[in-house]
């Protein structure tokens, strides 16, 4: 398990991926990220269908929770990109709450949190740099290679600006991506590894129950942790994605 | 020194970076309890960027700790 005898402590184990659903995952190779990631998906299809089921007037709860979701990814992506972020919308909400529930349902004992490889998130985040580009050649042709040469500056200084602006751009990959999968991995390694203090701790004997409970009751504290972080990320990765694309589709 | 104590040594210098962090981090939530005391009606909005400001310092505390982890890991 997570503490072989007090020797180390195994955190990064619980991210290794096996087959699941027998022999015919086997086959094709589906893992429980694929499985987490079937589920979040028909969770938010779900909650949306069930949920404006009733088209009430007054909203009961589950209606008003949607009717939420869809009022704060729409002002999210109006206030940020401007009228025209009304075409952004459905690609903008499908992220916010994929992510979203990822994050979420990683938090649950024996579910996986898919967000918390690297693959995954960097393919979410490569898709995003792609639609960002394709949406500001598109908008600007090639006037868009502007952007990477701000005004008011000095002529001696462009060559080495445009080189840091482009670097800049180009990073955009890296730091969405790490930030998302750095978040989920460090969230759940820190609870395994608080887990392993429990169980190392209790089993020293009568003198190891104390801080075996104080590191029990951080454990519990750190859950609620993960929780504001999971809601914290999927926003913060779907404003980001709203900043960029106000960015294609304005200053350029 | 073998491999594994430099592995030890090199994770946790890796891990300095959080200083900046943390003076980042104070820092945010400084300006946010300043201008709410300045402006208390301007609260909703500035709060919304408080926790975005937040979440982009925060990463950069992840980048040393991913750092930290190639370093004892990889």
């Amino acid at each position: 398990m997570a503490a072989e005898g007090s020797n180390s402590i195994d955190a990064l184990g619980q991210f290794q991926l096996h087959p699941v659903l027998g022999a015919l995952g086997a086959s094709v190779n589906f893992t429980q990220a694929n499985l987490m990631m079937v589920v979040a998906g028909l969770l938010v299809l779900c909650l949306l269908w069930f949920g404006m089921k009733p088209r009430a007037m007054v909203p009961g709860r589950l209606q008003a929770s949607a009717e939420l979701g869809y009022e704060a990814v729409m002002s999210m992506c109006v206030d940020t990109i401007g009228p025209e972020g009304r075409k952004f919308f459905p690609f903008v909400f499908t992220l916010f709450f994929f992510i979203l529930f990822g994050n979420l349902l990683g938090v649950f004992p024996l579910f996986f949190t898919f967000t918390s490889h690297i693959m995954v998130t960097l393919a979410l985040s490569v898709f995003v740099f792609l639609l960002v580009t394709v949406v500001a050649l598109k908008e600007h042709g090639l006037h868009f290679f502007s952007y990477f040469l701000p005004e008011g500056i000095p002529i001696a200084l462009a060559p080495l600006l445009v080189v840091i602006e482009v670097i800049s751009y180009l990073s955009r990959i890296i730091s969405l991506s790490v930030r998302l999968f750095a978040n989920m991995m460090a969230g759940h390694v820190m609870l395994e590894v608080f887990g392993a203090f429990i169980i190392m701790l209790a089993g020293l004997g009568f003198l190891g129950y104390v801080p075996a409970a104080l590191s029990f009751g951080l454990n519990t504290i750190l859950i609620g942790f993960e929780l504001l972080v999971a809601v914290l990320q999927a926003y913060v990765f779907a404003i980001l994605t709203c900043i960029y694309l106000h960015d294609a589709v304005h200053l350029h | 020194m073998d491999l594994a104590s430099a592995k030890m040594i090199g994770a946790g210098l890796a891990v300095i970076a959080l200083a900046g962090v943390g003076v980042g981090i104070g820092n945010i939530f400084g300006s946010l309890v300043t201008s709410v005391a300045r402006n208390p009606a301007a609260r909703d909005r500035v709060f919304g960027l408080a926790i975005l400001g937040f979440a982009l310092t925060e990463a950069v505390a992840l980048y040393a700790l991913v750092i930290a982890f190639i370093i004892l890991f990889v």
